[in-house]
Order: C-alpha cells, then sequence, then structure tokens
C-alpha cells in the first residue's frame, strides 16, 4: 500500500526505539525485523506521528523546511513497509507515542 | 542515505549491540566436528540462574532486544526454559539454538505458548548421509523430529540453521524444500576454522566452485536467511547480498560465554579476544562501551594488502576470526577470498591451512577425541 502523507499514522505498538548516534534503531517484536531510522529528525517524526492526524500535520508541527519533505516521506514509506509505522483507521490520537520514550 | 554510509555508521560502534549470542553452557550431548565452541563439558564456573538473570536485567537496561541463545546444547542447563521465560517476559526476546535432542513434545508446547521467542534448529545436511558424519549418529533424525514436535505443537515458523560445507553445498535446495515443509525458514552459514573447526575446516570447507554455487543459491533464494556470513562472496555478484554485509565483530555483535567472559563475536573465543567479563564491575554495559579491544575494532580499519584490491568495497576483507584462525594477518585477505588472494597468503604460510593454524583449549570430554575423518560416529548419551 502507498504511503499517504493526508492520512494518519502511529508508531505501531511493537515496535520498540532505543537511540543511537545515527539516530535510532528500531526493533519489530511481531515480526522480529530490525530497522535503521538513520536520522534524529526521522525518529522524531516517527515519534509524532500519533499525535497528529495525517503525517503531513506532523511535519508541519516539527517545522520541518519543505525541501525535506520527500526524503523523509521517503523513509516514512520505507517504515510503513517493513510495519515500523501503520496507518491508523480514524485521525483519533494515537497514545502509543509516549510509551516508547522518545 | 545508502547502505554503505549505514555501514560505515555501524562500524564505528553502537551504544549497546544488535546482535548478542550468549552461551548459555559448554555442556553438550553431542560434538560436532566443527563446533565453535568446542563443547562438551560443563564448567563448573557457569553462570548461575541468579548472575544470568541479572545479564538479563543488564539487557533490558541497554535496550538488547534479543539474544541468540546457544551453547553448547543450551537446553541441558536445568534452569533453561526459566531463564527463557524470564528474557521474554522482561521484553528480551530469544532466539535458541538446539540439536533437537530435547525437544519433547511437552518442551515443544512450552515454547509455543511463548511469544518473543524463536528456535533454531541446526542441521547440516538434508540426509543422515551429509549431516551425521558431522553432528554424530542419529543426529539427522532426532532434528526432523524436533521439527516435527514443534509443527505439530503450532509454535508457527522457526529456522533451520545449516553450517555449510563441502558436503552439503550442494544440498541446500533440498535443504530449502525440508525446512519450508515445516513452515520454518532456512539459515545457512560459514563454516568457520574456530574452536574444533580448526582442525576439521580445511577437509569441511566448501570448494571454490561450490562457493559460486553457494552465492548464485543466495542471490536466487533471498528468503534465506544468513547471519550475514557469506559478505566475503560479495565480489562474485554485482549487488551486494542482502545484510548489512560488515564484520560486526565488537561493533554490532559481540558474543558471552557461559562464564561470563565477552568476546567480540561468536567465531573468535580465543583470549585474543575476549574483552572482558560481565562478572566484574560495571558488568557487560562497561565491556560493550570501554573495553580497549573493542574500542580499536570500532577505528577505522588500517591499510593492508586488500586496501588496494578493488574489490575491497565489495568483501571488506572478508571475515576476522577466519584469518585469526588459519594464522592469516587481520588486514590481509581472507582465506576464502574469490579472487584467490586466500590461497596465496595461506601458501606462503608454508601449508594450507596448516602451520599457521590456532587452536583454543576446547571444553570437549577426556577421552573422547573428536574425529576429524567423514566416518560414522555414535550419538552419545544426553546426561
Amino acid at each position: 500500500m502507498a504511503f499517504d502523507p493526508a492520512r494518519p499514522y502511529e508508531l505501531h505498538p511493537d515496535v520498540a526505539l532505543r537511540p543511537e548516534p545515527f539516530g535510532a534503531l528500531a526493533y519489530h517484536y511481531g515480526n522480529r525485523r530490525l530497522s535503521f531510522l538513520r536520522s534524529p529528525e526521522l525518529v522524531q517524526l516517527v515519534g509524532e506521528l500519533g499525535g497528529h492526524g495525517s503525517a503531513a500535520e506532523s511535519l508541519v508541527a516539527l517545522g520541518v523546511a519543505p525541501e525535506r519533505w520527500p526524503n523523509l516521506i521517503r523513509a516514512l514509506e520505507s517504515l510503513a513497509n517493513s510495519g515500523v509505522v501503520r496507518p491508523r483507521s480514524s485521525r483519533e490520537l494515537s497514545r502509543d507515542g509516549a510509551r516508547h520514550g522518545i | 542515505m545508502g547502505s554503505e554510509r549505514l555501514a560505515d555508521e555501524l562500524s564505528r560502534g553502537l551504544d549497546a549491540p544488535i546482535c548478542l549470542t550468549w552461551e548459555l553452557t559448554y555442556g553438550c550431548n553431542l560434538s560436532c566436528v566443527h563446533c565453535l565452541s568446542s563443547s562438551g563439558l560443563r564448567d563448573p564456573e557457569e553462570l548461575s540462574s541468579a548472575e544470568a538473570m541479572g545479564f538479563v536485567d543488564d539487557l533490558v537496561a541497554m535496550q538488547v532486544f534479543y539474544v541468540n541463545i546457544g551453547g553448547g546444547e543450551p537446553t541441558l542447563r536445568p534452569d533453561f526454559c526459566d531463564l527463557v521465560e524470564y528474557a521474554v517476559s522482561r521484553q528480551v526476546g530469544v532466539k535458541f539454538s538446539t540439536n533437537g535432542t530435547t525437544m519433547t513434545p511437552a518442551r515443544a508446547r512450552r515454547y509455543a505458548a511463548l511469544d518473543y521467542l524463536d528456535i533454531q534448529i541446526s542441521l547440516d545436511g538434508a540426509s543422515p548421509a551429509s549431516n551425521d558424519p558431522v553432528r554424530g549418529a542419529g543426529t539427522f533424525t532426532a532434528a526432523v523430529r524436533a521439527m516435527e514436535r514443534l509443527a505439530d505443537a503450532g509454535f508457527g515458523s522457526f529456522k533451520v540453521s545449516v553450517v555449510v560445507t563441502r558436503h552439503n553445498a550442494g544440498e541446500l535446495s533440498r535443504m530449502l524444500e525440508l525446512s519450508e515443509g515445516f513452515g520454518a525458514e532456512l539459515r545457512v552459514t560459514r563454516l568457520r576454522p574456530s574452536g574444533r573447526g580448526a582442525t576439521t575446516w580445511r577437509e569441511l570447507r566448501p570448494t571454490a566452485e561450490q562457493l559460486t554455487l553457494v552465492h548464485a543459491f543466495l542471490v536466487g533464494h533471498p528468503q534465506v536467511l544468513t547471519g550475514d556470513s557469506f559478505f566475503h562472496l560479495g565480489p562474485l555478484g554485482d549487488e551486494p547480498l542482502a545484510g548489512l554485509n560488515l564484520c560486526g565483530a565488537g561493533r554490532v555483535v559481540c558474543l558471552v560465554d557461559p562464564v561470563g567472559d565477552v568476546y567480540a563475536c561468536p567465531f573468535v573465543m580465543h583470549p585474543d579476544f575476549r574483552a572482558g567479563s560481565i562478572r566484574h564491575t560495571g558488568g557487560f554495559a562497561a565491556v560493550w562501551r570501554e573495553s580497549e579491544l573493542f574500542q580499536g575494532l570500532r577505528q577505522p580499519a588500517k591499510s593492508g594488502a586488500c586496501n588496494a584490491c578493488g574489490s575491497f568495497g565489495a568483501c571488506h576483507g572478508g571475515c576476522m576470526a577466519a584469518k585469526f584462525f588459519t594464522g592469516l594477518p587481520l588486514d590481509g585477505p581472507d582465506p576464502e577470498c574469490v579472487l584467490g588472494h586466500g590461497e596465496r597468503a595461506l601458501a606462503g604460510l608454508g601449508a594450507i591451512g596448516g602451520s599457521g593454524a590456532r587452536v583454543t583449549p576446547g571444553h570437549g570430554k577426556p577421552g573422547r577425541p573428536v574425529p576429524v575423518a567423514f566416518g560414522a560416529r555414535r550419538l552419545s548419551q544426553t546426561r
């Protein structure tokens, strides 16, 4: 499924994030896959997703410069494909964001 | 954000390992001729249950997401199930390796009831004819019976782990069929000249022609797992194999042995690569973050014979352990360098895989010489 920045997403509840110098490691306890979040900005964005009505709103809220949107959206798409982030069924805010400590 | 840059970042080290192997015991009811840890007898100084659980707590604090438990045969520890259940209850996922001999239907059901648990059954051939000479008589049947029991218990997907040798390199497709028949994934890893493998590597290692076929098999079957162990074959293809394709020793990988000693990777259990002990002040975190050995491994590679080679970017100089235990310099070629530089370097040592080989003291049972020839062996009894 294509990633749609206009839709709401969240960090998958089975995923734990571990901060690292380059960003963070994401481990999915469900599919046992490890992903690399390659910038602190991406880590922050992933943590924010559940708190906004759409991925694009999260980008706006973080004040990300428009020229960096395409890269970050590509990164989110890849994280969605590996199950690290998932679409939310409604625009209600997710409570999972705070759980992972980042 | 290419993979090369990620590998560079990872090679400078992480705050905690990604992949930690924890050998729970040197005790084993088999004596495989290529055993990396030369296992056989339990060490009287093995970590106690309380120490082992304390180590799990350290892993929780460091956010190590999962451990690979091995041995020896880890399921022989009387507290094995308690330790696994403790780890997964603390969100430290476990994958354990077993020869399958202890897999009763009741154990299989107990494992199936656990989240965050993965199991890896060791098997080194698609039939007893190729497996049993390496692992012992009856071990093929025991491993397949364990797979049946896991499947019957509804465990779900598990892994079948194969060390690629001269005798099974032509059987990988059959082993993939065998694995998938049980709903399992196939994992193939490289034979290392470590532990008892130091004395059997020369006759068991795949030929250069077989390594070419192994590479083609991996390219054609991306679902097959490798534990990143074949990156030295990278120059055989235009594209790197799936995985990080870097030596993770002391950077993203390490090994903790049954007495709590920490080594750079599962294939270098030798005093030269011992970083410290989890029993000392500061525990595992201090060893991982501060040991001189690990700090050194995280420095950029020194220039060596390989840096001038046009394929260095594809193989990264190969496996440190394979070089070390065959007596080759660590900044030189891998003994299985696909361009033949390793063979020439080995020949320069005096004898191929011979005079330069380093051997570590083992934990085998006294009075039971390790067979180095392909021939019939008896399966010893569980103690």
